[in-house]
C-alpha cells in the first residue's frame, strides 16, 4: 500500500487485497468495458491517457442538456439559474473531494494542461524575473515542463530539474540543493504518468515552504488513485483532469491558496471574469471568476461533479487496494517474462507499468496487443526526458483503474507473450 | 481488419531485424531527416544523387518494424532509379497505404512492396510506413527535413520544412 492513503487510516478497516471489492459488479457501471474489440473482450488498459466513463456521470451530463442547459452567471431566468446551480454544486463537491478550504479556490479548467498554464500566466509573468529560477522534476509530464521553459526563456529566468536514480524515484538531496533565494515555484508530479511513481509531494511542500518558495502538484494522476487532501499537502496549487478521474473531457480543476489566487493576474481575458469595463481600463471580478473567462464547459463540469459522487459511492480503499493489487501481479508476470524490462521500479507507485522488449518497439506492441482486443499506450507518454534517462525511445504501458480484472492482466501477459513468438 | 501476419510478415519481420543499407553514406551529396513527434520515430537518409540518378542510398534511425522494414526496402527500391522513377515510387507507395491505390487491379510499379499494402487497415501505422519515403522524397527534391506533423491526416503531401 501506498504510504499518503489517507482515506484507509480514516475507515480504519484493514482491507484484504480484492476482498472488498466485487469487481464484476462495478464493470456494470461502466457502459463501454461490455464490448468487443477485433472479436476479442475489450480490455482497457490505457486509463492513464483517459479513463472511462460511469453510467451516472453520462446520464447526469445527459440530464443537463435535456432539462438544464443555459448559459451561467448571467441569466435571471428559470435554465440559466438552474444551470449555474448545477455548476457551482459541482464546484463545491471538487472543493470537498480535495478538502479545499473554500469553492473558490477551485477554478474549473479544462485540464491540468491549462491549470498550469493558468498558473504560468498568472503567477509566473507577474512574480518571475530575470534571473529567476523554477524548480521541476526529471518525471514531469510535457504539460508542467513545457510552459515553463516559455516562461524562462521569456523572463530570462532559469530551469531546474530535480533528478531522479533509475528507479525512477527523485533524488531529494539533490533537491534541497536546487533551492534558493533566486527559487521562484516548484512544479512536481504527484504520480508520474510514464513510471508510476508516487511522488512525496507532502514533503517537498514542506522544505519548500521551508525557503518561502510555492509549490504547484501536477495531480492528473494523483486524483484519480490517490486521497488527495490540498491542506494536509499544503500544496499551493493542485491541477487536476476530470477526464483521468472518470469525467467527460474539458473539466478539470486548478486548485489554488485564495492568497496566490487574489494576487495573480488574470489568465484569460473577456467575459465573466471583469468587474468594470471601459475603453480606459477594466477591473476584474474576485476569485474564482477572475479565471474563468467565456462560458466554460458547462456539461462537463457537472459531469465532474457527477463523477465524484460515483467516485464517494464507491469504497475508495478498496479501490485502491484492488488497483495496487492488479499493478503488483501485472509488474510480477510481466517481469517473469525472458526479454521484458520494466520501466520504473520505485517503490511507491500507483497504477502504471511501463515496460520495453528487447528488440520490438513499443508501437509494434501496441499493434499486436490491439489485435488482442487490448488498448495500451505506446509512445514517450508526453515526458521525453524520462525516455532519455532510461535510454528507450518510447515505452509500452499498461495503466490501470479499479474496474480492471486480474483476468485482463492475463491476457496482458499472454498477448506480450505473443508479441515475442511473431518478433522471434 | 485484416489478420495480423497479414502486417508483419516474414520479410517485414526479417527487414526489421536486418535493415539493409543501414549506415551513413559516405560521400552522400543529399541528406534528409525525418521525424516523428508523436512517438519519437526519427531517421536519417543519405542519398548520393549523380546525373539525375539515385546512385546510392542508406539510412540510419529509430523506430518500429514497420518503419525500419519501410526504409530497408525503400532503399532497395529506389538506388539506381532515376529521378523521375523515384517520384513514381513514391506516389505509388504512397496512394496504396493511404488506400487510394489498389496494387491488385491497378497497374503500378510497385513489387515487393506492395506487402505495405496492409497498413492501411491500421490507420496510426500509415505515417510508420510513409516517413521513410517522405524523407526520402525530400532529399530527392533537395530539401533538408521532413516532420510528420506537415503531412496532415491523409498525408496526401510531404511539406518540408527548413
Amino acid at each position: 500500500m501506498i504510504a499518503t492513503e489517507k482515506t484507509v487510516e480514516e475507515k480504519g478497516t484493514a482491507v484484504e487485497p480484492g476482498a472488498g471489492w466485487d469487481v464484476g459488479r462495478i464493470r456494470e457501471d461502466f457502459p463501454v468495458l461490455g464490448q468487443t474489440v477485433n472479436g476479442k473482450p475489450l480490455v482497457y488498459l490505457d486509463n492513464a491517457a483517459s479513463a472511462q466513463v460511469p453510467r451516472i456521470v453520462i446520464e447526469r451530463g445527459a440530464k443537463y442538456l435535456r432539462e438544464e442547459h443555459s448559459n451561467i452567471h448571467r441569466g435571471v431566468h428559470y435554465l440559466s439559474q438552474k444551470a449555474t446551480s448545477a455548476f457551482e454544486g459541482a464546484r463545491e463537491k471538487v472543493r470537498r473531494f480535495i478538502n479545499a478550504r473554500e469553492a473558490r479556490e477551485c477554478i474549473f479548467v479544462r485540464g491540468v494542461t491549462e491549470g498550469v498554464n493558468l498558473v504560468m500566466h498568472g503567477y509566473g509573468r507577474k512574480f518571475v524575473g530575470e534571473g529567476d529560477e523554477i524548480v521541476v522534476s526529471e518525471m514531469e509530464h510535457h504539460s508542467n515542463l513545457v510552459p515553463w521553459q516559455m516562461l524562462c526563456e521569456e523572463k530570462g529566468a532559469r530551469l531546474r530539474v530535480i533528478p531522479m536514480n533509475d528507479a525512477g524515484e527523485l533524488i531529494m538531496d539533490e533537491f534541497d540543493a536546487l533551492l534558493n533565494e533566486r527559487t521562484k515555484l516548484v512544479c512536481v508530479g504527484h504520480v508520474s504518468n510514464s513510471l508510476g511513481t508516487v511522488n512525496p509531494v507532502k514533503e517537498i511542500v514542506a522544505r519548500a515552504h521551508k525557503v518561502g518558495v510555492p509549490v504547484l502538484v501536477d495531480g492528473a494522476q494523483g486524483a484519480p488513485h490517490l486521497a488527495v487532501d490540498v491542506q494536509d499537502l499544503d500544496c499551493d496549487f493542485y491541477a487536476i483532469s476530470g477526464h483521468k478521474m472518470f469525467a467527460p473531457t474539458g473539466s478539470g480543476i486548478l486548485y489554488g491558496k485564495a492568497e496566490w489566487l487574489e494576487k495573480m493576474n488574470p489568465f484569460l481575458g473577456g467575459g465573466s471574469m471583469i468587474r468594470t469595463v471601459t475603453f480606459e481600463r477594466s477591473t476584474y471580478a474576485a476569485i474564482p471568476d477572475k479565471f474563468e473567462a467565456g462560458t466554460p464547459a458547462i456539461a462537463s463540469a457537472i459531469g465532474l461533479g457527477a463523477a465524484i459522487d460515483y467516485l464517494n459511492s464507491i469504497d475508495r480503499a478498496a479501490a485502491q487496494a484492488h488497483e495496487q493489487e492488479l499493478l503488483d501481479y501485472a509488474t510480477e508476470k510481466l517481469s517473469s517474462i525472458e526479454g521484458v524490462r520494466i520501466i520504473g521500479t520505485a517503490r511507491e507507485k500507483a497504477s502504471v507499468v511501463a515496460f520495453v522488449i528487447d528488440e520490438v518497439h513499443p508501437h509494434d506492441v501496441g499493434t499486436i496487443l490491439d489485435q488482442e482486443g487490448i488498448a495500451i499506450r505506446a509512445g514517450h507518454h508526453c515526458a521525453q526526458p524520462v525516455m532519455q534517462h532510461f535510454g528507450v525511445p518510447a515505452t509500452a504501458r499498461a495503466s490501470f483503474a479499479f474496474y480492471n480484472t486480474k483476468e485482463e492482466v492475463d491476457s496482458l501477459v499472454a498477448a506480450v507473450q505473443k508479441v515475442i513468438e511473431v518478433f522471434a | 481488419m485484416s489478420e495480423l501476419s497479414e502486417l508483419y510478415q516474414q520479410v517485414i519481420l526479417d527487414h526489421n531485424k536486418k535493415p539493409r543499407n543501414f549506415q551513413k553514406l559516405e560521400g552522400a551529396n543529399r541528406v534528409s531527416e525525418g521525424f516523428n513527434p508523436l512517438c519519437g520515430d526519427q531517421l536519417t537518409v543519405y542519398m548520393l544523387m549523380d546525373e539525375g540518378l539515385v546512385r546510392d542510398l542508406s539510412f540510419v534511425g529509430t523506430g518500429c518494424a514497420i518503419s525500419k522494414a519501410a526504409a530497408s526496402m525503400m532503399t532497395q527500391a529506389v538506388k539506381g532509379k532515376t529521378r523521375e522513377e523515384a517520384q513514381v515510387l513514391f506516389d505509388e507507395f504512397h496512394r496504396m497505404v493511404t488506400g487510394e491505390l489498389d496494387e491488385e487491379s491497378e497497374e503500378n510499379h510497385l513489387g515487393r512492396l506492395t506487402i505495405f499494402a496492409g497498413v492501411r487497415d491500421y490507420p496510426a501505422r500509415v505515417k510508420c510506413a510513409s516517413l521513410p519515403w517522405h524523407t526520402m522524397h525530400a532529399a530527392l527534391e533537395g530539401e533538408g527535413a521532413v516532420s510528420t506533423e506537415h503531412l496532415g491526416p491523409d498525408i496526401t503531401q510531404a511539406v518540408a520544412s527548413e
